[in-house]
């Protein structure tokens, strides 16, 4: 078996069932959660951004093996591109656009997406390319510094030129359109009424699953095996002649697109977006989500992603009712139950399973 | 065949702060030659090593490769170029298989689009044919370290001569002219050096230059064609294994000036 893969007996047949089954069930399973409520669909679109989100720091921490606490600054790239090129703000701010673009800016979800992505790359470059020397801590320091000052120009660009509207962020984003169908209005198919939220949650589906294909892809490939020999060993694969520079940076950029894309489909989704959305504790619950679930494993990182976005949004309509039934009052808020849920996942995972809850297992 | 030195090294200077680790050494090896380096610990051996490998950037010296200069200054470049190492302390991919091991190794010599970042995400057919084809050259690899059954197993958990063979057949990978091994013996008994020596043999007569460093005097005489001896960062003989064994240089800085008097 290739690195990574699963033991069980994994022929292309059993391959395509399940990934058929899993498919389906993914398809039918908001019009099931929808029957509580849409918010719970907006969840399921969340957790898909955040999927995509952990994939893209895997690279960069489960394959290469680079420890990135900035990476949020990746999502904020991306968010803040799609906004600025999908709502009035420039607009209103410049003379020029207003004379090149007299309807306004509006921006196609096929020049959107691979747009948000390779501009994530360049950041990601800009961040890869002074931190090549270092490892372990003191990259954790740097890259933390980086997603720190993205987030402070987005909350202080506001003047002398108005370009991100500092820390009230920008509104009014278009919503996508994908061959002439609004996202954001309900659509009705054979008689049953789709709502917006769901038909956010299918394009973030569509998107997560390439970021996946993706992924395994170049895992399985001379990239991916050059990122793991670095983790592994930086000496020993640059004695194998790979060129670590150059790899290490493809991996920056790489782990930074998938960011990138992810933040554009929040901006879309939401609407709105302000630097608040970008702090450093989102940084660190996506590389606890990595952690967490596997690095370097997929499934691992997926699982990761889901439990550690889901089951704290979750908690915010169940917390408070279940606390009333048992001690018939709250006790503690959400958010609190959430910090402490979260702590003690992680100190019981590093304890029970280091090398997270699923690892690629591998014959010996 | 032309009489240019496969790997010849003039003057190699090497400084840690006023420590001169390698003093002006100068050797020569000739294609297709097994060649020694011994000497006592703290000699330079290593250091010597790692200045033509490119991981310390030499202070002086001019480095050739087949009559063509090389500038030690890049590990990859140094790869690329045709010298391939093993580490003193083994250095493998440890959470790799053994195959995935060697298939690093081919990495300098696949290049091109289609191995790259698109290749792999769009499968391209090229992409295949190549990874089918790496995969097939590091099975017969392994096959020829003799360690094949191996091939899934994580590089970790092999014994400590398979290891050693492993990162030999990771080293074989990258298509050396001249192959480095640095202690290759260290570890092993007496069986698995025998081994090693008919190992060593078949690479040199399948073509390969091979330099080696290697603390058991027994198998450096009967192995190499010629043999330096570095002591205190310069070269204080070099020749045959029999001449070297002979000088009296050599022989005290082994064993000591009383041996020579004695």
């Amino acid at each position: 078996m290739h690195w990574g893969n699963v033991s069980i007996p994994l022929t292309r047949r059993n391959a395509i069932l399940a990934a058929l089954a899993v498919g389906a069930a993914l398809l039918i399973l908001p019009f099931i959660v929808g029957l509580a409520g849409n918010a719970w669909i907006r969840i399921l679109a969340f957790a898909m951004l955040y999927i995509m989100l952990a994939l893209g720091l895997n690279i960069v921490v489960g394959y290469a093996g680079l420890l990135d606490l900035g990476y949020i600054a990746f999502y904020a790239v991306g968010a803040y591109m799609y906004g600025l090129l999908a709502s009035p703000h420039l607009f209103e701010q410049f003379e020029w656009i207003r004379q090149t673009f007299p309807n306004g800016l509006h921006n196609s979800i096929w020049l959107v997406v691979p747009l948000s992505a390779l501009l994530a790359a360049v950041f990601g470059v800009l961040l890869g390319a002074p931190t090549l020397k270092l490892r372990g801590d003191y990259l954790a320091i740097v890259t933390l510094g980086f997603g720190e000052i993205i987030r402070i120009f987005l909350n202080n660009l506001n003047a002398p030129i108005n370009l991100t509207n500092g820390p009230q962020g920008l509104s009014k984003i278009d919503p996508i359109e994908i061959a002439g169908i609004n996202l954001s209005r309900p659509i009705d198919v054979f008689g049953l009424t789709i709502p917006s939220v769901q038909l956010y949650y299918y394009l973030f589906l569509i998107l997560t699953v390439l970021v996946i294909v993706i992924t395994v892809r170049l895992q399985d490939s001379r990239v991916g095996r050059a990122w793991i020999a670095i983790r592994e060993d930086e000496i020993a694969a640059k004695a194998m002649g790979i060129n670590t520079r150059n790899v290490k940076l493809l991996a920056f950029a790489m782990g930074a697109s998938f960011g990138g894309v992810s933040g554009a489909m929040f901006s879309a989704f939401q609407g709105f977006v302000s630097p608040e959305s970008f702090v450093l504790m989102e940084s660190i619950v996506i590389v606890a989500m990595v952690v967490l679930g596997g690095m370097g494993y997929v499934p691992g990182v997926i699982l990761g992603a889901v439990l550690l976005y889901a089951i704290p949004e979750a908690l915010r309509y169940v917390a408070k009712p279940l606390q009333e039934a048992i001690f018939g009052n709250e006790l503690l808020a959400p958010e609190a139950v959430r910090m402490l849920l979260f702590g003690l996942s992680m100190v019981l995972i590093m304890l029970y399973r280091p090398r997270g809850l699923l690892s690629a297992r591998r014959a010996t | 065949m032309s009489n240019t030195p496969l790997l010849k090294v003039t003057e190699a200077r090497k400084v840690f702060g006023g420590l001169v680790a390698l003093d002006g050494v100068s050797l020569s090896i000739g294609s297709g030659q097994i060649y020694g380096l011994i000497g006592p610990n703290g000699a330079g051996k290593t250091t010597f090593f790692n200045v033509i490998t490119g991981l310390y950037a030499p202070d002086g010296g001019r480095f050739e490769l087949q009559g063509k200069t090389y500038s030690p200054n890049a590990v990859h470049r140094v790869a690329e170029a045709g010298i391939a190492r093993t580490f003193q302390n083994i250095r493998l991919f440890p959470d790799m298989t053994a195959l995935e091991n060697v298939m690093v190794g081919r990495h300098v010599r696949t290049h091109g689009l289609h191995h790259g970042v698109f290749g792999a995400i769009l499968r391209s057919k090229a992409f295949i044919q190549g990874e089918q084809q790496i995969r097939a050259q590091a099975r017969e690899l392994l096959d020829y370290l003799g360690i094949a059954r191996y091939a899934d197993s994580i590089a970790k958990t092999l014994s400590y001569g398979d290891q050693r063979r492993l990162e030999i057949a990771r080293a074989l990978a990258t298509e050396p002219q001249c192959l480095a091994l640095d202690e290759p013996a260290a570890g092993m008994n007496a069986t698995e050096k025998n081994l090693l020596r008919e190992t060593l043999e078949r690479i040199r007569q399948d073509g390969k230059t091979i330099l080696i460093i290697e603390h058991d005097v027994k198998l450096v005489m009967g192995l190499c064609d010629r043999v330096t001896v570095l002591d205190y960062g310069k070269v204080i003989a070099e020749g045959s294994p029999a001449e070297v064994q002979r000088n009296p240089k050599v022989i005290e800085a082994y064993l000591g000036s009383g041996a020579t008097h004695g």
